[in-house]
């Protein structure tokens, strides 16, 4: 609020000193703020190109619905006080007087006229945000402030893209050589708005010439779009794909190494996800505000030892006894998943908790006009590259990857040189928990965070361990990235749940056709 | 070396076994009705119009468990997708029954409601048959049926087994799921089917309706029990139970497993389907969260409390689990997934043979040797089989030894 008023005024300021303006006269005022909706309207827009510093002011006012009309005059209130818009002085406001009413044509409207008048702001960033704006809402009254705007200004970015507004304005000119002109300079830009606005014109349009040039600027513009398409299609498959690397990498080690199907693996995730949410209030409730953008990492951490812990206990209370017992492993791992979801639904209830985007992971960064990536799906194509390394070199490198490989190729070897297997076992099933636990931290972030959480994965996650070929690590990645990245291609045409059954059945005549899935295991069994 | 005896074929049942068919038999068919209808209702022996709407629907899952008994029970196939059949075999019902609501739905058209709010102006081509009882009838049958037929016929040829073929019967009923959950599928999406008012022109509500499908149900669930049993032990029976324990010495004798697995396959998902059939009029609404995966392991539950390989155990099961389900939900509705989860871990680690395998062992105390030598039999394969990470089947059968049970059990220990 203050920020705005800040804003407006060093609007004024700048406007002041730009151009000499025509003073807002109680006429104009009350044109603006009282009638029918269109004539307002039109007083607004009249208004920009001659507008003071009183003008921005007033704008601003009519935006934060702190203006009062009475039949004969308009007030500005501030802090219960009402200001004459006109000469800024203090004027007592009578007891009829009614707040103004903005729907959402005024709304858009006020916001565009500001903008117009921010588009001589100092600051680089509000300038280019008044042209985002006024691209949206291009207006043929305002095209004097732009060409203003266009000779004052001098960065080439904010340059080009003003240039797009004015030629955007244009389009509904009435001189046919100035429409022309603008669909040339428009086939330019790569936006899906500007797309929009020239469809827009191409149907108001009559002339034929106009229409051809219309229509060859939005082929142009969708020559641009379809790579956005592309590029946004492969994105959004990879962090698909490396969403369901992370869910599959625990179970890759649980199930893919130990032979022991987990299908408690989605809560234990859920486990992660909610350990995540732990220490997001632990942060807000007990650390410095500032400090709260770090509960993510420290969450990394804790939400792999939590799920890490309680793998650790499954194996050791009910798992071992089950080796070698595929079929039942799964119906008491079942049943263990039960168990923890009622439990979490116990202690923090059966609704969904919140869980917040740090402000280092929202936004996004924009590539192209239609392609935004946002920070969090890239932070987790990091995370799960990270993830991934970090696993490989646990299992190829140290010495407890060596005996888990070791008593995953053969036990009573491995047992005659020394090793515990027994516990080795345990660690190695807390080890894929916890890397679900970590699964869950990160799903926390791009999903919803409830005991339902690890149902929506299970599936997905032995699928690709399978599709990969189980105890290949290199196969579950491939597997992951491949379904990923199919999944988004189909949803393009088909939806997102016909390309999920599209998936699911490919995946099932996959295994008909290649049991041992994408990587064979070397070996005698091969 | 003695001469082989090859097991006689037994009776369907023996003496004390028909008794109790025929006092199920009776119970069905007379005697609750007549609780029902004819006593009173404030006569302590009436029978209340839920306990019978509750005993139908758990017969109806009764008969499902029998089927997953005799796929997993006696042939040694976990299917977690027959949760899939029996919605089927409840859609094709469902069908039918929004057909008989004729113009008494809130839009008053010929066309199903949900079909009117999605603009639709005439039924689609899967609904063609949708008006005939027999057609009706026949579909109950023919759609789990082929698609269990479809399915199992590739997953078998391809010798997909043991929990590769769980995984992937679960994936079928998910994505079959998702399926049913959309409008443009035609069946009603998340909704489904519901607010059924007739079935052969007659009004489902009424309690003459409700006690006919009760006794239809009953006699369905003990014609498949008898048909089960006569299955079990004809030859066809006997050659699912070897596959079952030792697949690679069965094809080795010159069986092809195909032909078998898969027309018991088949009959298996037949019988879940028409247990759907027959409990979607009674419940009176079927929609596509029957096809959850949680359902279908639900189903494995049931037979493996009751006992696996054996024909009464999984009825036992069904009604013990569900009964448990349906006072617990209401009494204690938090505890019932605990309650549930811990079932499932018990039984997996404590109850092998289920409660029948339990109650046989107390029955028969001389009789134990020979259940834990068999135990021990299968207890040493596995453990084999786990330390030469192979299937079960693929090794050679274990010889009954005491030495050879007990040097492996050191290793079972720990394998």
């Amino acid at each position: 609020m203050t920020m705005r008023f800040l804003h407006s005024c060093a609007v004024a300021l700048a406007l002041l000193v730009a151009w000499p303006a025509q003073a807002l006269t109680a006429d104009e005022a009350r044109a603006m703020a009282s009638g029918e909706t269109d004539d307002r309207v039109a007083a607004i827009n009249k208004a920009v190109p001659t507008a003071d510093a009183r003008t921005a002011e007033f704008f601003q006012a009519m935006a934060d619905d702190a203006v009062k009309t009475t039949p004969g005059r308009v007030f500005v209130m501030k802090d219960d006080q009402g200001f004459d818009p006109v000469s800024g002085a203090e004027a007592r406001v009578p007891e009829d007087a009614e707040d103004i009413v903005n729907n959402n044509l005024l709304r858009s409207t006020l916001e565009s006229a500001m903008a117009a008048l921010r588009l001589t702001s100092t600051d680089e960033k509000v300038r280019g945000d008044a042209v985002q704006t006024l691209l949206n809402e291009p207006d043929e009254s305002r095209l004097p402030l732009i060409e203003r705007a266009l000779a004052a200004e001098r960065v080439p970015a904010i340059k080009a893209r003003l240039e797009r507004v004015r030629a955007a304005s244009m389009l509904d000119s009435a001189d046919r050589a100035r429409r022309i002109e603008a669909a040339g300079t428009l086939a330019g830009s790569g936006s899906p708005e500007v797309k929009l606005l020239l469809n827009e014109r191409l149907a108001k349009e009559d002339d034929v010439e106009v229409k051809a040039a219309l229509v060859a600027a939005v082929r142009r513009i969708d020559d641009r779009l379809v790579w956005g398409d592309r590029i946004n299609a492969v994105f959004s498959g990879i962090s698909l794909g490396s969403v369901l690397l992370l869910a599959a990498l625990g179970l890759a080690i649980t199930y893919g190494l130990m032979g022991v199907i987990n299908m408690a693996h989605g809560e234990l995730m859920m486990i992660g996800a909610y350990a995540t949410y732990l220490m997001q209030g632990v942060f807000q409730r007990y650390l410095p505000e500032a400090w709260f953008g770090g509960y993510l990492i420290a969450a990394i951490p804790v939400s792999f030892l939590a799920s890490a812990l309680v793998g650790a206990v499954l194996e050791r209370g009910v798992i071992r006894f089950l080796y070698g017992r595929p079929l039942e492993t799964l119906l008491a791992t079942w049943g263990i998943s039960l168990m923890l979801q009622q439990l979490v639904r116990s202690l923090f209830g059966a609704q969904n908790v919140g869980v917040e985007n740090p402000s280092w992971m929202s936004g996004g960064f924009t590539m192209l006009g239609n392609v935004s990536l946002p920070w969090n799906r890239i932070g987790i194509i990091v995370f799960a590259v990270g993830v991934l390394l970090a696993m490989g070199w646990l299992i190829g490198r140290t010495r407890l990857g060596l005996f888990v490989r070791g008593v995953t190729q053969n036990r009573p070897i491995a047992s005659c040189m020394g090793v515990n297997t027994a516990r080795i076992d345990t660690y190695a099933f807390a080890l894929g928990s916890g890397i679900a636990g970590l699964a869950g931290c990160a799903l926390s972030q791009i999903g919803n965070v409830g005991p339902d959480l690890g149902q929506s994965y299970i599936v997905d996650s032995f699928m690709v361990v399978v599709m990969g070929g189980v105890g290949q690590l290199a196969g579950t990645v491939y597997a992951a990235m491949g379904l990923g990245i199919l999944n988004k291609f189909i949803e393009g045409w088909a939806g997102a749940v016909l390309a999920k059954i599209a998936v699911l059945v490919f995946i099932i005549v996959f295994i008909q056709k290649r049991p041992q899935g994408i990587f064979a295991m070397k070996g005698r069994e091969a | 070396m003695t001469a082989v005896t090859l097991p006689t074929k037994g009776p369907l049942l023996r003496g004390k076994g028909w008794t109790a068919f025929f006092v199920a038999l009776i119970a069905v068919c007379a005697v609750a009705p007549a609780l029902n209808l004819w006593v009173s209702a404030d006569s302590p022996f009436h029978m209340s119009d839920y306990a019978v709407a509750l005993t139908a629907k758990i017969m109806c899952y009764a008969i499902c468990a029998l089927a997953m008994d005799l796929i997993w029970g006696y042939t040694g196939i976990l299917s977690l997708g027959h949760g899939l059949f029996f919605a089927l075999g409840g859609y094709m019902m469902g069908m039918y029954l929004m057909r008989q609501i004729g113009r008494d739905g809130n839009y008053k058209s010929d066309l199903p409601d949900f079909m009117v709010f999605l603009d639709w102006k005439e039924l689609p081509w899967h609904w063609t048959f949708s008006g005939s009882f027999a057609m009706t009838l026949v579909l109950v049958v023919a759609v789990p049926g082929l698609i269990a037929l479809v399915f199992g016929f590739f997953a078998f040829r391809s010798r997909i087994k043991g929990v590769y073929f769980s995984i992937i019967t679960q994936a079928l009923t998910f994505a079959a799921m998702l399926l049913f959950f959309r409008n443009e599928t035609g069946f009603g999406g998340n909704n489904g089917f519901t607010d059924f008012k007739r079935i052969l022109d007659i009004p489902i509500a009424t309690q003459g309706t409700r006690m006919t499908l009760f006794v239809i149900t009953g006699l369905v669930l003990l014609g498949c029990f008898l048909f089960a049993r006569w299955l079990i032990a004809s030859k066809f029976g006997r050659v699912l139970q070897a596959i079952r324990d030792a697949e690679t010495r069965v094809m080795f004798s010159g069986y092809n497993p195909l032909p078998y697995k898969l027309t018991i396959w088949v009959i298996s998902a037949v019988m879940c389907g028409v247990a759907g059939a027959l409990y979607v009029p009674q419940v009176g609404i079927i929609n596509p969260g029957e096809m959850s995966a949680a359902n279908s392991i639900e189903i494995a539950i049931w037979t493996a409390v009751g006992g696996r390989a054996t024909l009464i155990g999984p009825i036992v099961g069904a009604f013990i689990v569900n009964g448990a389900k349906s006072w617990l939900t209401v009494a204690y509705p938090e505890y019932w997934l605990y309650f549930l989860g811990a079932l499932f871990i018990a039984v997996t680690l404590f109850l092998p043979q289920g409660i029948v395998g339990l109650v046989r062992k107390w029955l028969a105390p001389g009789d134990r040797g020979a259940v834990a030598s068999d135990d021990a039999r299968h207890e040493a394969q596995r453990a084999l089989a786990a330390g030469e990470g192979m299937e079960p089947e693929a090794l050679p059968p274990v010889g009954v030894t005491a030495a050879a049970v007990g040097g492996i059990e050191t290793k079972g220990a720990r394998a």
